[in-house]
C-alpha cells in the first residue's frame, strides 16, 4: 500500500489521473444505487432552476435535476465505454495474436480487413453498423466495438511479430512448448505495458464516440440520460440556460481528461 | 465601469420590452403581424420548412408540408382565405344548385398561369378531370370523385355534375387548375395561376419560387423570390436564423420562442393540427379498450401543456378543433385534463393487466416538440404502471413503417385539418386509407355517412359531435392538444398571415423599409 502511494507521489499524471477518474467511477457507481433526485421526475415549478445548493447543477427543460443526470449519464458513458473496451480489446487481443504470431495468409487477409476499417471515420461506421441493425444500447456497444477492433489488432499484432523471434519463444518452441501456451502464457504477458496504454487510449475514443453518437440521437434512447444526448437537449437553450449545457459538456471532459492522464501515468511508469 | 453599466441597463430594458411584445402578440392572436412601416416591393424572403416534399405534383401531393409551400404556386377555382371561407380564386363566381347536384363556375377573366397563357375552361374541365379520375380511371383527390361529369357551357363557364349532394364538397374545388395536357410535366414543371411560380427544387435542400408578375390579385406579391430550405433539425434552424441565413421560420417550440424574442418577431395562433398520442387500435394490448382507455386517463394535458407549449395549447379529446366552433363538442370532462392514476390502474387491472403493460412509442425525431411530449408523457405512464419506452425514428421512416406501415405501437405526431370539419374525422373510419391507427367501429362509420350525406347544417353537426364523442368514448386515439403555431420572423418584415389550415401564404409578406 506504501509503495502504491510513493509511486503517485512521484507520478504526477498517475496522481491527477487516479483522482479524477476515482471521482467520476464513484459518482457513476453510486448512481446505480442512488442520486440526489430522480433522473426522469419532471416538475413544471423547477424548469431552469440556475445552479444552487439545491440543484448543484442546477435543472433542465423540465425541473430534472442536472446533477442526478449527469451522475447517471455518466455511469452510462462509462459502461458502455467499458463493455465496449473489453470486447474490442478481446477480440484484439485473439485476432493480433494469431496473425502476428502465424503470419502468412490469413494475417495478410485480416489487415487488409482492418486496413478498410480504418479507411472508414469511425462515427460513419458506426452509423452503418446502427442502422443495419437498429439503434439502442446494445447496437451501439456491438457497433463501436467493431469499430474500435482495428486499433487493438494492429498494436497486439506488431507486438506479437518483435516477441515472436525472441530467444525465449525460440527456446521455448524448441523445449516443446505447446502453440497456445507460447501466445498466452508467454508472449502476453510482455506485451501488456503497452497494451495497457492503448487500452487507456481507446476508452477515451470510446467515451467521446459514445458521447458523438448519443449527441446525434442514435444510441442510447431517451428518458435514459447520457452525457451526449443531454449535450443535444441542451443546444436549444444555450442562451436561457447555459449550465444545462455546461454540466454534461464539462464531465465528458473532465472523464476524457481524467483517462488520459492516467494512461499518461501509466506509460510514464512503465 | 459606467458605461458598462449603462449597456447593460440597456440590454435590461430590451429584454422587458422584447418580453411585453411576445406576450401581447400571443394574447391577442392577431391574425397578422403588426409590423410597423411601409410595405416595400421586391428583394426575398427564405422560409425554413421542417420536411421535404413528397411530390410537385399539387393533385398527388398528400404531405402537409408540402402543401403549405405548394399554396404559393397552385390556386384552384376557389381558395381558403386567413378565416378560414373560401373565396373565389380562379373562378369569379360559383353557384350550387338547389339539390346540390350541379355546381356553375364563371371563371375569371384576367387569370394566366405562370407560362404566360390565359386560363381557359378547358384547363379546367382537365385539371378536374385528372384529380377526379374521369380522366384515367385514378381519382387523385378522393373527395372529388363523386364528380360525374365536367361540361364547357360557353368560354367562361364549367359545369360540374357530383354524384351525390355534399355541404362540403365546394371546399375540395381548392384542387390546383394546371394547364390542359401538363399531367406528364407536372412532377418536373409545375405550372399553376399562383402568385409565385416554381423556379427549382432540390431534394433534401428546398424549393425557390419566383413572383408571378401577371397575378390577378392587384399589388400581390410583393416578394420577388422566397426560398423554402428544409431545416430538419430545430436546433439547426435556431442557428440558422441566428446567423440570418433564414428569415421565417414557423415552428418555434415555446422555449425557442422565449430565446429569440429579443430579436425577432414572435407571432403565435392557434394551428390546425391535433396533437395526439396515437394508439394502433389493432396491435395488443391496445386492441383492449379499456387500456386504451387507461392510457387516456393516465395522460395529463396539462403538464404536456405546461412542459412543452409554455401553457399556450388547447387540450382536446377528440378529432376537432375548438376554433371550428359549430362542429365542435367539449369532451375533456370524459378523462379529464390532468390525470387521474387510481382511474387508470383500475382500468388496467380490468383489462388484465395488473402489473402493468409496455409500450412502445414512435416518435419522428425532427420535430422537437413531439420527442420532448413523448419524455413527458413516458414520465406520466409510469406512475399508472405503464412502461414507455421511447423510439425516435426519422421521418421517411415514421411515414413508411407508422404511417403507411401501420407497423408500430403508439406514436405521438399530429393530424393536421384543412377548413372543412369532416377532415379530421374522416381517417377514423375503418375503412380508410388514412386510418393508421386501426380504429374500427360500425356506429362510427355509420354516423359519418350520414354526416356527409346530410344537407341540413345543423343536422350535420349533430352526427359530428356524436362521432366526436364515440373517438373519444372508444379511445380510439389519446388526443392531447392543439399546439400553438409560433413563427419567428426579422424584424423588417410585415404582412404575415395565420391561416386556419397548414399552409405558408407568402404573397403578403413585404420587407419594411
Amino acid at each position: 500500500m506504501k509503495k502504491v502511494f510513493g509511486r503517485l507521489k512521484q507520478n504526477k499524471y498517475l496522481l491527477a489521473g487516479v483522482i479524477m477518474t476515482g471521482i467520476a467511477v464513484l459518482l457513476a457507481l453510486v448512481s446505480i444505487f442512488w442520486t440526489p433526485y430522480s433522473t426522469t421526475a419532471m416538475s413544471a415549478a423547477e424548469k431552469f432552476d440556475a445552479p444552487s445548493f439545491r440543484h448543484l447543477f442546477g435543472t433542465d427543460n423540465f425541473g430534472r435535476d442536472i446533477f442526478s443526470r449527469v451522475m447517471k449519464g455518466m455511469g452510462t458513458t462509462i459502461l458502455i465505454s467499458t463493455l465496449v473496451v473489453l470486447l474490442a480489446g478481446a477480440a484484439g487481443i485473439l485476432i493480433g495474436a494469431l496473425t502476428g504470431y502465424f503470419g502468412g495468409i490469413v494475417d495478410e487477409i485480416v489487415m487488409r480487413i482492418t486496413d478498410a476499417i480504418n479507411g472508414f471515420p469511425s462515427i460513419l461506421l458506426a452509423l452503418v453498423v446502427i442502422t443495419l441493425m437498429g439503434s439502442g444500447r446494445q447496437n451501439l456497444i456491438i457497433s463501436l466495438a467493431i469499430v474500435f477492433t482495428p486499433s487493438f489488432v494492429r498494436i497486439v499484432r506488431s507486438e506479437f511479430i518483435r516477441l515472436r523471434d525472441a530467444d525465449y519463444i525460440l527456446r521455448a518452441r524448441l523445449m516443446g512448448v505447446g502453440k497456445l501456451r507460447i501466445l498466452f502464457v508467454h508472449i502476453l504477458p510482455n506485451i501488456f505495458s503497452t497494451f495497457w496504454v492503448s487500452v487507456m487510449i481507446g476508452f477515451n475514443n470510446a467515451i467521446l464516440a459514445e458521447s458523438g453518437m448519443s449527441y446525434l440521437g442514435i444510441g442510447v434512447q431517451p428518458p435514459d440520460a447520457t452525457l451526449g444526448m443531454m449535450l443535444s437537449d441542451a443546444q436549444g437553450y444555450l442562451t436561457t440556460a447555459p449550465w444545462y449545457a455546461l454540466a454534461p459538456g464539462l464531465s465528458i471532459v473532465w472523464l476524457v481528461l481524467g483517462f488520459s492522464l492516467l494512461s499518461e501515468g501509466i506509460r510514464r511508469q512503465a | 465601469m459606467k458605461k458598462k453599466f449603462s449597456i447593460l441597463m440597456a440590454l435590461l430594458l430590451v429584454v422587458a420590452l422584447g418580453g411585453c411584445a411576445g406576450d401581447t402578440g400571443e394574447s391577442s392572436g392577431d391574425k397578422s403581424s403588426s409590423a410597423t412601416g411601409e410595405p416595400v416591393y421586391g428583394g426575398s424572403v427564405v422560409v425554413g420548412v421542417q420536411q421535404d416534399i413528397d411530390s410537385l405534383d399539387p393533385h398527388k401531393a398528400t404531405a402537409a408540408g408540402t402543401k403549405e409551400i405548394l399554396f404559393n404556386i397552385f390556386e384552384g377555382l376557389v381558395k381558403v382565405d386567413e378565416n378560414g371561407s373560401l373565396i373565389n380564386a380562379v373562378a369569379s363566381d360559383h353557384k350550387i344548385s338547389d339539390d346540390g347536384l350541379v355546381y356553375t363556375f364563371t371563371l375569371r377573366e384576367n387569370v394566366k398561369f405562370h407560362n404566360g397563357n390565359k386560363v381557359t375552361a378547358e384547363d379546367v374541365k382537365y385539371s378536374l378531370e385528372r384529380a377526379s379520375g374521369l380522366l384515367d380511371g385514378t381519382a387523385l383527390i378522393s373527395t372529388l370523385k363523386t364528380i360525374q361529369s365536367v361540361d364547357i357551357v360557353d368560354e367562361q363557364t364549367v359545369q360540374v355534375t357530383v354524384g351525390s349532394a355534399n355541404t362540403e364538397l365546394i371546399y375540395s374545388f381548392v384542387a390546383a387548375i394546371i394547364p390542359a395536357g401538363s399531367g406528364e410535366d407536372a412532377e418536373g414543371t409545375p405550372i399553376g395561376t399562383g402568385p409565385f411560380s416554381f423556379a427549382s427544387y432540390k431534394p433534401q435542400e428546398g424549393i425557390v419560387v419566383k413572383k408571378h408578375a401577371d397575378y390577378w390579385q392587384e399589388g400581390l406579391p410583393y416578394l420577388d423570390e422566397v426560398t423554402f430550405k428544409i431545416i430538419n433539425s430545430p436546433d439547426t434552424a435556431l442557428i440558422d436564423l441566428r446567423g440570418g441565413s433564414i428569415d421565417i421560420y414557423p415552428y418555434l417550440t415555446d422555449s425557442q420562442a422565449s430565446e429569440l424574442k429579443d430579436s425577432f418577431q414572435i407571432l403565435a395562433a392557434p394551428s390546425n393540427v391535433v396533437q395526439a398520442l396515437f394508439l394502433n387500435n389493432a396491435e395488443a394490448p391496445l386492441d383492449n379498450v379499456k387500456v386504451r382507455q387507461a392510457i387516456c386517463y393516465a395522460l395529463d394535458k396539462d403538464s404536456v401543456n405546461e412542459f412543452v407549449m409554455g401553457g399556450n395549447s388547447t387540450p382536446v379529446s377528440s378529432a376537432m378543433l375548438p376554433t371550428l366552433k359549430e362542429y365542435y363538442v367539449e369532451l375533456n370532462d370524459m378523462y379529464g385534463t390532468g390525470a387521474n392514476i387510481e382511474k387508470a390502474k383500475q382500468l388496467l387491472t380490468e383489462a388484465g393487466y395488473p402489473n402493468g403493460i409496455d409500450l412502445e412509442i414512435t416518435v419522428p425525431s425532427n420535430y422537437e416538440v413531439h420527442v420532448q411530449t413523448a419524455e413527458v408523457i413516458a414520465e406520466q405512464l409510469k406512475a399508472a404502471g405503464i412502461n414507455a419506452k421511447i423510439n425516435p425514428v426519422e421521418w421517411n421512416t415514421w411515414l413508411e413503417d407508422c404511417y403507411n406501415g401501420r407497423k408500430y405501437q403508439t406514436t405521438i405526431s399530429g393530424i393536421t385539418c384543412d377548413a372543412t370539419p369532416g377532415y379530421l374525422l374522416t381517417r377514423f373510419q375503418t375503412e380508410s386509407s388514412k386510418n393508421f391507427v386501426n380504429f374500427a367501429n360500425a356506429k362510427y362509420d355509420e354516423l359519418y355517412v350520414k354526416a356527409q350525406n346530410s344537407l341540413d347544417l345543423k343536422e350535420k353537426a349533430d352526427y359530428y359531435k356524436q362521432i366526436q364523442t364515440i373517438l373519444c368514448e372508444e379511445a380510439g386515439s389519446a388526443f392531447i392538444q392543439v399546439p400553438p403555431i409560433t413563427i419567428a420572423m426579422k424584424q423588417n418584415l410585415g404582412g404575415y398571415k395565420f391561416y386556419p389550415i397548414y399552409v405558408q401564404d407568402m404573397s403578403t409578406v413585404y420587407w419594411t423599409k
